[in-house]
């Protein structure tokens, strides 16, 4: 059956946030931002912006009933700026009117005086300074400082990455309406409705269960509407509250790239050790990472980075760093592989350095020191079913690596001024929120006496395909059609308490959820048909929307079943709850078992550079990936292909580039810079592994949401092999994005284009 | 404008907009009409998300053309057809929304109604109707979620699928309705339309000069939406390219893709197609005007560049007057600055012919090669007589405060051998010519940089014949 949502999404029946039907009355707010980086407020006068035609609010710090606090897992972020503000985007006040327009027009008249105090953007100054948002993190396993003796090449180096804007087509959006009792009822664009309530709670000071938050599905999301949708929705409700009118708020897409955190930047020393045949003996490296003004989500990102640092590889010694660097910028968050990313660049960095340093081609390193089965990796748990060495070995017989090479050797020969470059990356993606309290969710499931059913659970459908999985899976766990079946919205009155739908998990606990409390109406039901039936219900199934007795057929179909069911007075709904087993991580120690399992795979990357007009095409990705076994290959298809083009993406032409005083210039499309249609290559494929069931997540299945993104990062390899096929390199700098403007720098010879930016 | 405001056909019903007519047709759908299936994803024409299709009379039928309805305004839909996804939405899928429901080419469905509208602006205006002309007409669309590989399986299985012969434009909405692939509101539209009772859309003197707006709504939509707009795509005479003796006659208010469709554009000039492409996408070009490029005197305008190096001059008017023609190497005079004069408009743009032997080269880099402002972009075209070059013009953008003639290169090429030195030779002399700035498209000296390259790249372009191993070693 086609997916509904795929339907309503082409017929444009799929309201988002801004097409919902505005309640009569419905106000606008718009956000007045700090444009400084860092200062006191002198002033504050919102008199002009309230005698506009059509206001009917200027809200500010002081109008917050309860904690003007919306960190959630540092407490150190205010709804609206409180004397002093810390970043250009911070909001400060909020304009209600009768339209978006007015409130906007009104919005430029506040009087905004602010004293400026120094800003800094570079982590690594930020460090120096002790401007840290938590204590440094370390992993450790070995004893690297032992091993160094040992090795018989050791290269060093520094690893840069960019921040990366999500651009979700939809922006930031909440509606507010205040509903009769004193009841909230909100309608984010967010990823985490249960943060969004607890929040809302907090800052207004009522109880949860004076908010609903109810979402249906977002615009796209990867990682950008999980903290950073809370704001906007606390604002909405804020006003709503105060006005006891419904209150809308939209960022403009200026609005929204300026104010928003992105995917953290990171600055990383590294130091990587090898014996004799190229066998890593230690690797050791320090990770700056630009956290933004606020701490939003950055020390778990961090440590997600920490427990990335040696991505399918084994090292027997390592030590690994991190720091979460307080920076005058928009609160770094949440995006599609949330830290993993930055690490595996440095990890490739590494093993690029040492391969330029030994000349060998750096696949014979990868290969030689792929993750093993059982091998541990830093974080003491060790891996299972490691499918490492088979994608990475499938890769490179189904795509044929050698013939690749070849051509692009001849060709190379044959070209003075277009050079081609191949790179391998292979990728091990830990499974699991890294808070191991995160990974629990819940399903709510009716059948109504007509047969059809509805499932509610905490995920929420932002083009993941989460709601197609799971009305598979609960149609075949109660034996009917994907039809009758309705995934609800995401509210937090039918599922309370819920994690972020977030980490890839959406699947795997909300997906376990469903399939249990289906499990258990299923087996209510069988049992209301033994006692039909008068047989046992150990020998009756459900499938094909009809009751089987021992594989046979019977005459009791799904609807006279249920409405027997219910005649005989059984619960026909049914909750069901799941966690995650046997999870545990000890962050002082740095040890444990944080992740249910890991998601491997290789990709095959191949570019071409111009040498004369310094740009760079990437030509082809092909990708083994090891999707477990798929509930849905459409999905998973599509979701493994969004995420390597966003990757290739964030190696190449995304780039952030920010005035000296921490403005950002790039703050629309037509300045920052996405992968189109013809930037992505035609020759993209993704093969998933065979026989990869994995028996850690529901049904066999692995996720599949941010894995993928990682194999993008072979993109930088490939343009920087096309790019020492013309002239060599500094080893021990690698500088992302490979922005044209740095491809040119580096075949000029600048040293400095493959230092970065921040360096400044 | 009209007492009671503006009558076009929306979808299949004759309505009356009662928006101002500066206002942008995004909110006219999204706000007057409640139609949301048409989405706001930057107001800038940069996302494709707000895609419509406007519709008007054309011989004995009908001519449309995908557009960005951010950048819209609302006085434009006098006399039209507007379509919108809700339009397009019959009560069973068409083979547009099948073949994208089918390969999965929508994710968090955003984007997807823009795609749909585009798509089905493919095939209503297309040309050809194979898969990379389907490629191409959806160029405009951003996608975040799914990568586009879905997007061209989608695609694939929808051409595939054509049984349509691709025949007349002007007709082909009436062949797609009758074999289902539009819905039956399509059928007799030319007919409703002529009968549509509307005032004549303005050619308002007093009002502020539109042509394609897509400059203008882009930078100052907020004031335009309280102002008289005069529509120059109301004002259109004759061909968008004709010929008149040894020149080469450009209609001002012609549309980009319009030029770059043109056969004789392309005669001329080799790889014309290729070079127009490279501006915006084809949502934008279905707009924008080589005059609006020109009088919005952007540094970086592709076309003012590509026409400097042609020669081109632009016939200048005002209503009522004779033209003065003035050449365009003399037409910009400083930041956004021109020699226009408050009230002058350009009508025509004349192109002198190319010589037989003659070469042309356009050469743009971008942080991303297709819908983006260019970090520098140039134009060379020269004649070539025994092995050396005659007469020569470079031109360059985004190096200077104008678009940029360089007269002293131009002057020191003419005459010399065709020869590497020849082009390194000139490669230093035009970045000499030049004073850059650091700003979002990239640092001073990277543009300086950028130009030496791309000045070699002429040459490698326009001289096959050139030993490339003897560059590459001169870069190197
Ligand atoms: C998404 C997007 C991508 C773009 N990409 C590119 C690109 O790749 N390369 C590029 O060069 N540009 C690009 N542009 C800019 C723009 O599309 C072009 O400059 C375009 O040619 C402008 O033409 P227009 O007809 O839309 O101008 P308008 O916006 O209608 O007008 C621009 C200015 O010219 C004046 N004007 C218009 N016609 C006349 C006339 N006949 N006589 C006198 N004055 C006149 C107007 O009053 C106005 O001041 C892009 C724009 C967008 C929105
Ligand atoms: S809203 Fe993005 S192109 Fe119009
Ligand atoms: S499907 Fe989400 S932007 Fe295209």
């Amino acid at each position: 059956m086609p997916s509904p949502d795929a339907v309503a999404h082409v017929r444009a029946r799929s309201p988002f946030v801004d097409d919902l039907p505005e309640p009569e009355g419905t106000l606008h707010g718009a956000v007045l931002p700090s444009p400084v980086a860092h200062g006191r407020i002198l002033r504050l006068d919102t008199a002009p912006a309230l005698a506009m035609p059509g206001v009917a609010a200027v809200l500010t710090a002081a109008d917050v009933p309860g904690e003007n606090q919306i960190g959630g897992i540092v407490q150190d972020e205010a709804l609206l700026a409180q004397g002093e503000v810390h970043h250009v985007g911070q909001p400060v006040a909020l304009v209600v009117a009768a339209t978006p327009r007015q409130a906007r027009a009104a919005r430029d008249l506040i009087a905004l005086e602010i004293e400026e105090l120094e800003a800094v953007f570079d982590p690594r100054r930020a460090a120096e300074r002790g401007k840290l948002i938590a204590p440094a993190r370390t992993i450790a396993c070995g004893d690297v400082d032992e091993a160094w003796a040992r090795c018989a090449t050791i290269v060093e180096g520094r690893a840069d990455s960019g921040a990366q804007e999500h651009l979700y087509l939809e922006t930031q959006a909440c509606l507010a309406v205040p509903e009769a009792r004193g009841r909230l009822h909100l309608f984010p664009a967010t990823q985490s409705p249960s943060g969004v309530q607890r929040i809302t709670a907090r800052v207004l000071g009522l109880q949860m269960h004076d908010i609903e938050v109810e979402v249906q599905r977002l615009g796209g999301a990867f990682g950008g509407k999980e903290d950073q949708a809370t704001p906007w929705a606390v604002m909405a409700a804020l006003a709503a509250h105060r006005l006891a009118r419904p209150v809308k708020i939209v960022l403009g897409r200026g609005e929204d790239m300026r104010m928003t955190g992105k995917r953290h930047p990171y600055s990383t020393d590294f130091r990587l050790g090898l014996d004799g045949e190229g066998r890593f003996l230690a690797f050791e490296a320090t990770y700056y990472q630009s956290s933004g003004a606020a701490a939003d989500l950055s020390t778990a990102i961090l440590q997600r980075t920490l427990f990335h640092a040696t991505n399918a590889y084994f090292v027997p010694n390592v030590r690994v760093t991190g720091f979460c660097c307080r920076t005058n910028l928009p609160p770094f968050t949440a995006f599609r592989g949330f830290g993993g990313p930055q690490a595996m660049f440095v990890m490739e960095s590494a093993i690029a350095a040492a391969a330029e340093r030994l000349g060998r081609p750096a696949r014979e390193l990868q290969e030689l020191n792929l993750l093993r089965e059982n091998d541990p990796l830093p974080y003491g748990m060790r891996v299972r079913r490691a499918n490492a060495r088979r994608s990475f070995a499938e890769a490179v017989e189904r795509f044929g690596l050698g013939r690749r090479l070849r051509e692009i050797e001849e060709h190379n020969a044959a070209s003075p001024l277009l050079k081609r470059g191949l790179a391998l990356m292979p990728v091990c993606f830990g499974i699991s929120f890294t808070n191991a309290s995160l990974n629990q969710a819940g399903a709510l499931v009716h059948i109504y006496t007509d047969g059809s059913v509805s499932l509610s659970t905490a995920a929420v459908e932002m083009g993941q395909g989460v709601a197609t999985k799971i009305r598979r899976i609960a149609a075949g766990a109660l034996g009917i059609s994907e039809r009758r079946i309705r995934v609800e919205s995401t509210s937090t009155s039918r599922v309370a308490n819920m994690s972020p739908t977030a980490a890839s998990t959406a699947t795997d606990l909300n997906g376990m959820a469903a399939l249990l409390a289906c499990r258990m109406l299923a087996s209510r039901l069988r049992t209301s048909a033994a006692e039909l039936l008068d047989v046992r219900a150990e020998d009756l199934e459900l499938r094909g929307e009809r009751v089987l007795l021992s594989g046979e057929v019977t005459d009791l179909g799904w609807n006279e079943l249920v409405a027997a069911t219910w005649k005989r007075r059984v619960d026909l709904t049914a909750h069901a709850f799941y966690s995650t087993p046997n999870l545990h991580f000890d962050p002082e120690e740095g040890r444990g078992r944080p992740f249910a399992y890991h998601v491997f795979g290789t990709a095959m990357v191949e570019a071409t550079v111009d040498l004369l007009r310094g740009t760079a095409t990437v030509d082809a990705v092909h990708v083994v990936h090891d999707a477990g076994r798929s509930l849905d290959p459409l999905v998973d298809r599509g979701q493994a292909e969004g995420g390597i083009v966003q990757g290739l993406g964030w190696m190449t032409m995304e780039d952030l580039v920010h005035a000296e005083d921490g403005r950002l210039l790039s703050d629309s499309l037509a300045t920052y810079k996405i992968p189109d249609l013809h930037f992505t290559p035609t020759a993209l494929e993704v093969v998933f592994l065979e026989d990869a069931a994995n028996p850690a997540a529901v049904l066999q299945t692995k996720a599949i949401g941010e894995p993928p993104f990682m194999y993008g990062i072979g993109a930088f390899f490939a343009i920087r092999n096309a790019i020492c096929a013309a002239r060599p390199l500094a080893v021990d700098r690698f500088v992302a994005p490979l922005t044209n403007e740095r491809i040119l720098g580096m075949l000029d010879g600048k040293r400095e284009e493959q230092g970065a930016r921040s360096e400044e | 404008m009209s007492e009671g405001g503006i009558r076009l056909i929306l979808n299949g019903e004759a309505v009356t907009a009662s928006m101002a007519p500066g206002g942008v047709v995004l909110d006219f759908l999204r706000r007057e009409r409640g139609l949301r299936g048409t989405k706001e994803g930057c107001r800038e024409g940069d996302c494709g998300a707000c895609t419509v299709l406007l519709g008007e009379r054309a011989g004995s039928g009908m001519r449309y053309r995908a557009v960005a309805s951010c950048l819209l305004p609302v006085a434009e839909l006098a006399g039209r057809h507007l379509v919108s996804i809700e339009g397009l939405d019959g009560e069973r899928l068409s083979a547009i929304q099948r073949a994208i429901v089918e390969e999965g080419a929508t994710q968090c469905g955003f984007c997807t109604p823009g795609l749909v509208v585009a798509l089905t602006g493919f095939l209503l205006t297309s040309p050809g109707l194979g898969e990379e002309d389907a490629m191409e007409a959806i160029d405009g669309n951003i996608c975040r979620c799914t990568g586009y590989a879905s997007i061209r399986r989608a695609v694939r299985r929808l051409v595939d699928g054509l049984e349509l012969e691709p025949g007349a434009l002007e007709t082909r909405h009436e062949a797609l309705a009758a074999a289902g692939l539009l819905p039956p509101l399509f059928a007799g539209i030319a007919a409703r339309l002529d009968a549509l009772e509307h005032a004549p859309a303005s050619a308002d003197a007093g009002g502020i000069p539109v042509a394609g707006g897509t400059d203008l709504f882009v930078v100052e939509a907020a004031r335009l939406r309280k102002e008289r707009l005069r529509l120059l795509s109301r004002e259109r005479r004759g061909e968008p390219v004709s010929e008149e003796g040894n020149l080469i006659v450009l209609d001002a208010a012609s549309t980009m893709e319009e030029l770059r469709q043109s056969p004789l554009l392309e005669a001329c000039f080799p790889s014309w197609r290729r070079f127009l492409g490279l501006h915006s996408s084809t949502l934008i070009r279905n707009r924008a005007t080589p005059a609006g490029n020109i009088a919005h005197a952007s540094p970086i305008g592709d076309m003012s560049v590509v026409l400097l190096a042609l020669d081109a001059r632009l016939q200048i008017g005002r209503d009522g007057e004779r033209a003065r023609t003035v050449a365009l190497d003399r037409f910009f005079l400083g930041y956004k600055e021109t020699d226009l004069a408050p009230g002058e408009l350009i009508t025509r743009i004349l192109v002198p012919r190319p010589a037989p032997a003659s070469r042309f080269n356009f050469e743009k880099v971008s942080r991303r090669q297709h819908l983006d402002i260019a970090s520098v972009n140039t134009a060379f075209s020269c004649t070539v007589e025994d092995g050396a070059i005659g007469t020569a013009r470079l031109s360059a953008g985004g190096v200077a405060p104008i678009p940029l003639y360089l007269a002293e290169s131009s002057a020191w090429l003419s005459g010399r051998p065709v020869s590497v030195a020849t082009a390194l030779g000139a490669a230093e002399r035009a970045a000499a010519e030049i004073t850059p700035i650091s700003d979002v498209r990239g640092s001073a000296d990277y543009k300086r940089r950028l130009l030496r390259r791309l000045v070699l790249a002429h040459f490698v372009t326009c001289f096959p014949g050139l030993p490339q191993e003897e560059i590459a070693h001169a870069i190197a």
